[in-house]
């Protein structure tokens, strides 16, 4: 099995000269920053949509590396060469999304408290925002894993992927942001934590297939 | 003994009929040039065999082989397949550990680098390497990893006169230890080859005897 030199050296791809793993977390904070001055000093109102906009951000932020996550590989032929590997292409596929979960979603999650500071977020809703991004961003980074293995020979691809990957997310951010609303509003999150829960495992077992079937009808 | 068997191969790219009626047997010990001129199928037919292109029709085997025919396959093809960021050994650990073992031995990497010329760049990052030097690592792949059965697309493009005869000799030890070597090339191979010309479609040649090896 090779799935841990795969996913160690993505990891180390994405942080190493010009991988894009830093902008990432730039963009983040970048997005976050703005939604302030765009709103006005309203701390009540930036409380209430804080853990939305910290959700919008991050969807976006996950787009950004999206486009080289296997086109990279395609143009280098390292593509290829994984294909002639032992490993099935299936858990290539996993290995690669959980790669970029670590490289993409962790900084910005290790982000996000100070993202919550500029929003007004309280400390208790904070961690309730820290939970459902852990939950839910590894569904995105599977489902942005099948945008980018269907774009993967398409030049100029990121917006194609944005365009692909996007609908698919909404149901992560419905309860994402529901489970921090139900916290905000003193109801169980547990509900929405759950569904959020399975909205990763489902994306868990079909992002792969679906991305590895993509990756062979590329050639 | 190691058997490649082709049989009435049937590709289409793009909706274009590349190849169609090919076939080949080639016995363990044996190396056949794929020649043709361009777009002639050469590396269609070769990337058809590492199981990248799904054929219309026909039949690719191994025998005798356990499990997928692929992973018994080395492809080097134009593409060289290496990160740039990555030092030359990384890059040859990294192919080590996928295609091969999840503990490669050290000293193989190192005599895989050292055979194709490399030994004194162990430790730098790809992208200063010249084109011929990349080629040279992705070479080396081949000797990291045991693998009987190579398909090379051009291997000694970008190459130097005595990098291809070092090639040379690497090939015919390959061969001499039971591998099949199946190269698109316009260049004479380096070593004693059977010719399959897809230009002629339909035409095959096979290669049954064992072929023996001279000095190149």
């Amino acid at each position: 099995m090779s799935l841990g030199a795969i996913y160690r050296r993505d990891v180390r791809m994405a942080w190493s000269a010009g991988g894009g793993g830093p902008i990432g977390v730039i963009f983040y904070l970048a997005v976050t920053a703005v939604a302030p001055f765009a709103l006005g000093p309203d701390l009540p109102l930036l409380a209430r949509i804080g853990p939305a906009l910290l959700w919008i951000a991050m969807l976006l932020a996950l787009l950004l590396g999206l486009e080289r996550l296997f086109q990279a590989d395609h143009e280098d032929g390292t593509l290829d060469q994984l294909r002639l590997a032992d490993t099935p292409l299936v858990l290539v596929v996993l290995a690669k999304a959980a790669a970029h979960w670590t490289a993409a979603a962790l900084p910005l999650i290790a982000a996000t408290p100070l993202a919550g500071i500029l929003l007004n977020l309280s400390p208790r809703l904070l961690l309730v925002t820290l939970a459902s991004l852990v939950l839910g961003t590894p569904a995105l980074a599977l489902i942005g894993a099948v945008g980018a293995a269907l774009a993967v020979s398409l030049r100029r691809a990121g917006v194609l992927i944005a365009i692909l990957v996007l609908p698919l997310s909404i149901p992560v951010v419905i309860f994402g942001v529901g489970a921090i609303e139900a916290a905000a509003s003193a109801r169980s999150a547990g509900p929405s934590f759950a569904l959020l829960g399975a909205l990763t495992l489902v994306f868990a077992v079909v992002g792969p297939l679906a991305a590895a079937a993509a990756l062979r009808e590329a050639d | 003994m190691l058997t490649l068997e082709i049989e009435d191969l049937e590709v289409e790219r793009g909706g274009r009929r590349v190849l169609s009626g090919v076939a080949l047997t080639v016995a363990e010990g044996n190396a056949v040039a794929v020649v043709g001129a361009n777009g002639a199928g050469k590396s269609t037919f070769l990337r058809t065999i590492a199981g990248l292109i799904r054929p219309v029709s026909g039949m690719i085997r191994l025998v005798p082989a356990e499990g997928p025919a692929s992973i018994f396959m080395h492809m080097v093809a134009h593409q060289n397949g290496i990160k740039l960021p990555l030092s030359a050994e990384e890059n040859v650990r990294f192919w080590a550990r996928t295609l091969g073992t999840d503990a490669p031995d050290p000293a193989a990497i190192e005599d895989a680098l050292d055979r194709v010329g490399l030994l004194k760049l162990i430790e730098t990052p790809a992208q200063f390497f010249s084109q011929g030097q990349r080629r040279r690592l992705a070479l080396a792949r081949l000797l990291a990893v045991p693998r009987p059965v190579w398909l090379l697309d051009e291997p000694t493009a970008g190459l130097d006169t005595a990098s291809r005869r070092a090639f040379g000799a690497i090939m015919a030890e390959h061969l001499a230890a039971g591998g099949i070597i199946l190269a698109a090339t316009h260049e004479p191979l380096g070593v004693a080859a059977a010719t399959l010309d897809l230009t002629a479609k339909g035409s095959a040649v096979a290669a049954g005897h064992t072929v023996q090896e001279g000095a190149p």
